[in-house]
């Protein structure tokens, strides 16, 4: 159980999460949706503290994450993965490389940092890798760098490395907003697979409401940093989109997909 | 007059007054500046030609009838490079000096310049620590470094190699620092997501896209400091320098155009091979 109790961002004067309560059990599929500068990225930063909450609270199964420091801290991001909005995947390294990188932190022992700089994994390391490599089609690209892959491949190499990292829970951030509709289904599908196959808790921003409705099992909506609407997807009609956000469900589509340029940062 | 022609016109007037002045400003700092370093035409003009009279002193003597013929023998090619075994070891020890010192120079920038670059830097005063060492060791010429280690470790190559590597230190770690600024961060959110640790996140995110520019920085710094090698043995620093300055101050004509024949001849032809060598690097990382 990821439990997050009234967290909030502040960018200076703006409130980018604000104040947010969520509780979302081990193996739910969770789809965020809002529009771009609703706080979703932000709210999925703060969860592995790539971003520092401004107040609140996070815990994961009693434990507080908020507090966490060193060694601890970066444990607890290795159980809860991270896929990005631009795969965020070292484009010069070989694919195979990206995907043992979730191994780096589950290594243990006095030597693993040394053998670790010098990039020098061991057979049953690679042999994950493969295998995770292998479940989602990517085999004969292991050695290519990850530059020479389409966005479809390297986000389905950045859920390989979220595997080998044996999360718990997986934060995905936009994880299809860069890809056609087909690449976004295989990646969706992939994601949802994790899900329901690993047990794992998946964590998903969305700009897309049917896609939300067709892969989650819960649904959260969100706007100017609050949680507006939270429940299974056939709650979310399109009467209660537009009374939600006061627009159809196409205008709403429509303003989601046009970033405006000053707030992808902030977002 | 068409529209516009005259805010053309005053724009150009304006842009001309501004150069002037600034042509004048230039022209009066050179003056006084040159009046400090009491610069005259009347001592440039006098000692011009003794600069061609030089020249033509250390000219060899060369005979066409006898270039090919033995050491002994005076007009020929080997009486002029009567030494050419002992120059060239002394080229060699230099190039080596200028490959040591280069080589542990970019090492120790590596370390300072992921501390040195804002991006990456563990903290505020950690980078501003590094940032001013890397000036520290820039800002000090390395012949002054090697007056001081001469007088530390005596007279030889070891004095060198230290200077030479102290100043590249500084000179490659603020480049290097400046490539590593200009990374892709998206790799080292990447990496920190997956919990890896600050130092593992530069070795995997940042060294593998800046690794390229970073050789072919170290490799046009290795040009550099052989050049720098030859003159540091002027302090008793090792290498060729050494010769150099006893042949000039004895006054030994013939060979003073001789080792220089031999330091340009070698210079150029490693300039030649590392700037091959450093094409070669940034082309493979700019189209793979």
């Amino acid at each position: 159980m990821l439990e997050l109790e009234s967290l909030t961002r502040r960018f200076g004067a703006v409130t980018a999460v604000d104040h947010v309560s969520l509780k979302v059990p081990a193996g739910q599929m969770v789809g965020i949706i809002g529009r771009s500068g609703a706080g979703k990225s932000t709210l999925l930063r703060m969860i592995n503290r790539l971003q520092e909450p401004s107040s609140g609270r996070i815990l994961f199964e009693g434990q507080d994450i908020t507090a966490l420091r060193g060694a601890a801290l970066r444990d607890w991001r290795t159980s809860c993965a991270m896929i990005f909005q631009q795969f965020n995947l070292v484009q010069r390294l070989d694919v195979l490389t990206n995907v043992l990188i979730g191994r780096l932190n589950r290594r243990r022992g006095p030597l693993s940092t040394l053998t670790s700089m010098l990039k020098l994994f061991t057979a049953e390391e690679r042999a994950m890798a493969l295998a995770a490599l292998d479940r989602f089609d990517l085999v004969d690209q292991a050695l290519q760098r990850a530059e020479t892959l389409s966005g479809g491949q390297q986000q389905r190499v950045a859920i390989a490395r979220a595997l080998l990292q044996e999360p718990r829970i997986i934060l995905a951030d936009e994880p299809i907003a860069s890809l056609d509709p087909r690449n976004s289904r295989v990646v969706m599908d992939a994601l949802r697979d994790v899900n329901r196959r690993d047990g794992i808790t998946v964590l998903c921003n969305l700009h897309h409401l049917d896609t939300a409705r067709q892969y989650c099992d819960r649904i959260v909506a969100m706007q100017q940093g609050r949680i507006v609407f939270d429940g299974p997807p056939a709650a979310l009609t399109p009467a209660r989109v537009e009374e939600i956000y006061g627009v159809s469900e196409e205008e709403f589509e429509e303003q989601a997909r046009s970033v405006p340029a000053g707030l992808v940062a902030a977002a | 007059m068409l529209r516009g022609e005259a805010a053309f016109r005053a724009a150009r007037r304006q842009r001309r007054r501004a150069t002037l002045v600034a042509l004048l400003v230039f022209g009066l700092c050179l003056t006084i500046s040159g009046m400090v370093a009491e610069v005259s035409f009347a001592t440039l003009a006098a000692g011009l030609p003794r600069i061609g009279e030089y020249f033509h002193r250390i000219l060899p003597r060369l005979r066409w009838d006898r270039l090919f013929a033995d050491s002994e023998t005076e007009g020929s090619l080997a009486f002029w490079f009567y030494r050419w075994d002992e120059w060239g070891l002394l080229l060699v020890e230099t190039a080596n000096m200028a490959a040591l010192a280069t080589l542990g120079g970019a090492a120790s920038a590596l370390v300072l310049a992921f501390l040195a670059a804002r991006n990456v830097s563990p903290s505020a005063t950690i980078y501003q620590i590094a940032r001013r060492s890397l000036e520290a060791m820039r800002t000090i010429p390395e012949i002054v470094y090697a007056l001081i280690f001469v007088w530390a470790f005596g007279v030889g190559a070891l004095a060198g190699i230290l200077a030479i590597m102290i100043h590249t230190t500084g000179a490659l770690g603020k480049l290097f620092a400046e490539v590593i600024e200009n990374a892709d961060m998206r790799p080292w959110d990447g990496l920190l997501a997956a919990g890896a640790g600050r130092a593992l996140a530069c070795r995997y995110a940042i060294l593998p896209q800046v690794a390229p520019n970073l050789i072919s920085y170290a490799l046009l710094r290795f040009e550099i400091n052989l050049r720098g090698a030859s003159v540091i043995g002027f302090v008793g620093a090792g290498g060729i320098g050494q010769e150099i300055y006893k042949v000039i101050s004895f006054n030994y004509y013939e060979e003073v155009s001789a080792i220089m024949v031999m330091v340009i001849a070698s210079v150029t032809l490693i300039d030649l091979l590392s700037e091959r060598l450093r094409r070669r690097i940034t082309e493979a990382g700019s189209s793979a």
